[in-house]
């Protein structure tokens, strides 16, 4: 339905003193989101120090002009060299990204057939659905990620199981593999990327597909040219609301992956708290969002496109 | 409608939550096991919870958990609410881009980021790490969440009620807290709800931003995990479980009602 854009309408909280609504939001994502950032760049800029913070500071607001000039002679992209020139860092990025985009296509496999089957069934089903899926979500994640480990590890549930069954004769060595944290990201970012596709199957125009059928459409060719392209904003939003995390996730290959499970999380986590390196984790954070700057906006244009529609 | 509900659809919901709920199942089951093995049944038993009452750093964790959960969730409520208003009632204005960058982008910032930049925002504005940089830091990641759940409600909000109101007479503030509050109570609870359960439940954040004798819940059962499965964690995480299913629960029972009576 279009309709032509209403003046900003501010009902109850119409006049003057309202400026404050947005601007309180606002500031506070401001100074503890933006300047965090700025933040992080700076130090990235500097030289570690043993010193408490550990670090040299790049930047003295104080000094004026002065402290600027001497800011700017100071920066150093020795940190940046440093990623560069050491392969741990380099492979711990690519390997962050196979990881996230193999799991990403697996949750989309295992996902939009629920989802699917969600937005198909009987409607007085669907709201138990519904919170069936989002119950794990309030679930903690940790929580969840430890319950694989007492499943998955060679002495643990699945192998005894699958050695009663005859299946196997020797334990599973699947425990801190990267088979063990596909399955973990899997199952922790499931519901992440079930409900944005419910949303869209749930109100897609099922007598499209009928209309197909009566002008003689097989089923399946039928799926992938009307229901496939018209999901396609439910999968965007999915794939991008795991994609960007799990890039950056620490706890599942910490906890189930083995030493050679290499992830960027990971990695500047034990730079930041076993080698106290601050100023290279901040290097290795600024990498990690040049990466993943494009993928926020994207997410963040799919999201505001919703619901400038729903409005 | 051409809904067709077929065999490989029942299939894939059966699957599917088997896969979801079967090992918070596996876990809630060996928290009540007599014996210390994971793969040995050894009979029911309760004292893995006898023995959680024992542990005094584990329930000093729990305390300092709640404490932040339940301050920084009011705070993100306020704040995510007046964003959620923001986002929805007030049309364009300058900023708006990036504000909504502001409120999309922590919801799918990998948590290590968030952390190290608040801890060295704390660093660089010389704020003692230790309770309250985790208060702070949960208000600033919970609050988007809120706007997100209240955006939604507000989106399909009827504003003829807040137009009589105002057209007789009354002011805006007012009529704010006495029709657009109530009307939209039920999704700022699941808000607070939503952001009391994403405090209690993060590691990442908390770890770089807490500081000496500020240990939460997370890190604790963390660090124990990290020495491997025992009954006492699979007894802590079955409680946790158990009240968020409660509480969701019964969230969604409040605002059924409430939508039921709104009829």
């Amino acid at each position: 339905m279009d309709v032509a854009p209403r003046p900003p309408d501010r009902g109850a909280l119409g006049r003057a003193p309202s400026a404050l609504v947005p601007a309180v939001p606002f500031l506070w994502l401001a100074f503890f989101f933006l300047v965090p950032f700025a933040i992080v760049f700076k130090i990235a800029l500097s030289e570690p120090a043993t010193a408490q913070p550990p670090y040299r500071p790049v930047f003295d607001l104080s000094q004026g002009f002065e402290g600027l000039r001497e800011a700017f002679s100071q920066l150093s992209f020795y940190n940046f060299t440093l990623l560069l020139e050491d392969s741990l860092y380099f492979s711990s990025f690519i390997s962050s990204l196979r990881i996230a985009a193999v799991s990403t296509v697996l949750l989309l496999a295992i996902g939009f057939p629920i989802a699917y089957a969600m937005a198909k069934a009987p409607e007085r089903w669907r709201p138990t659905l519904l919170m069936l899926v989002i119950l794990p979500f309030w679930t903690s994640f940790l929580i969840r990620v430890y319950a694989w480990i007492g499943i998955l590890k060679p002495e643990g549930l699945l192998s005894a199981l699958l050695i009663n069954l005859g299946l196997i004769s020797e334990p599973l060595q699947i425990m801190n593999t990267d088979t063990a944290v596909f399955i973990g990201i899997v199952y922790s970012y499931l519901p992440f990327m079930v409900l944005p596709l419910y949303a869209t199957l749930e109100k897609f125009d099922y007598t499209l597909l009928e209309a197909a059928e009566d002008l003689g459409c097989p089923p399946w060719r039928a799926f992938w040219r009307i229901t496939v392209p018209l999901a396609m904003p439910g999968v965007l939003a999915g794939c991008l609301l795991c994609f960007i995390p799990v890039v950056g996730e620490f706890v599942i290959p910490d906890l189930l992956g083995g030493s050679e499970t290499l992830m960027i999380g990971r990695t500047l986590w034990s730079e930041f708290f076993s080698n106290r390196d601050w100023p290279l984790a901040s290097a290795v954070a600024v990498v990690l969002l040049v990466l993943l700057v494009g993928p926020i906006v994207a997410y963040r244009d799919i999201e505001a496109r919703r619901w400038e529609k729903a409005q | 409608m051409n809904r067709r509900f077929g065999f490989f659809d029942a299939t894939a919901l059966t699957l599917g939550f088997a896969f979801l709920y079967l090992p918070i199942l596996i876990l809630v089951v060996y928290s009540f096991n007599a014996s210390r093995l994971v793969t040995v049944w050894g009979g029911f038993s309760t004292q893995w919870y006898a023995s959680l009452l024992k542990n005094e750093q584990l329930l000093e964790a729990a305390w300092v958990s709640l404490r932040v959960a339940f301050l920084s969730a009011a705070a993100a409520t306020v704040l995510g609410t007046l964003a959620a208003l923001a986002l929805v009632r007030y049309g364009r204005y300058p900023g708006r881009t990036l504000f909504t960058g502001m409120v999309y982008a922590p919801l799918v910032m990998p948590e290590v980021i968030t952390g190290l930049s608040l801890l060295l925002l704390f660093v660089a504005v010389d704020f003692d790490r230790g309770f309250w940089t985790v208060v702070l830091a949960h208000t600033t990641f919970t609050m988007c969440f809120v706007t997100v759940v209240v955006q939604a409600r507000l989106v399909d909000f009827d504003r003829s009620l807040e137009e009589a109101a105002m057209d007789l007479g009354c002011p805006p503030l007012k009529t704010f807290f006495t029709i657009t509050l109530p009307l939209i109570a039920p999704s700022v609870l699941a808000g607070f709800l939503l952001a009391f359960t994403l405090s209690l439940d993060d590691l990442v954040i908390a770890s770089f931003t807490s500081g000496p004798g500020a240990t939460t819940l997370p890190m604790r059962i963390y660090s124990q995990v990290r020495l491997g499965v025992t009954p006492e964690i699979n007894a802590v995480c079955t409680i946790l479980v158990a009240l968020v299913t409660v509480g969701v629960i019964s969230a969604s029972l409040a605002t059924k009602r409430q939508a039921m009576a709104g009829r």
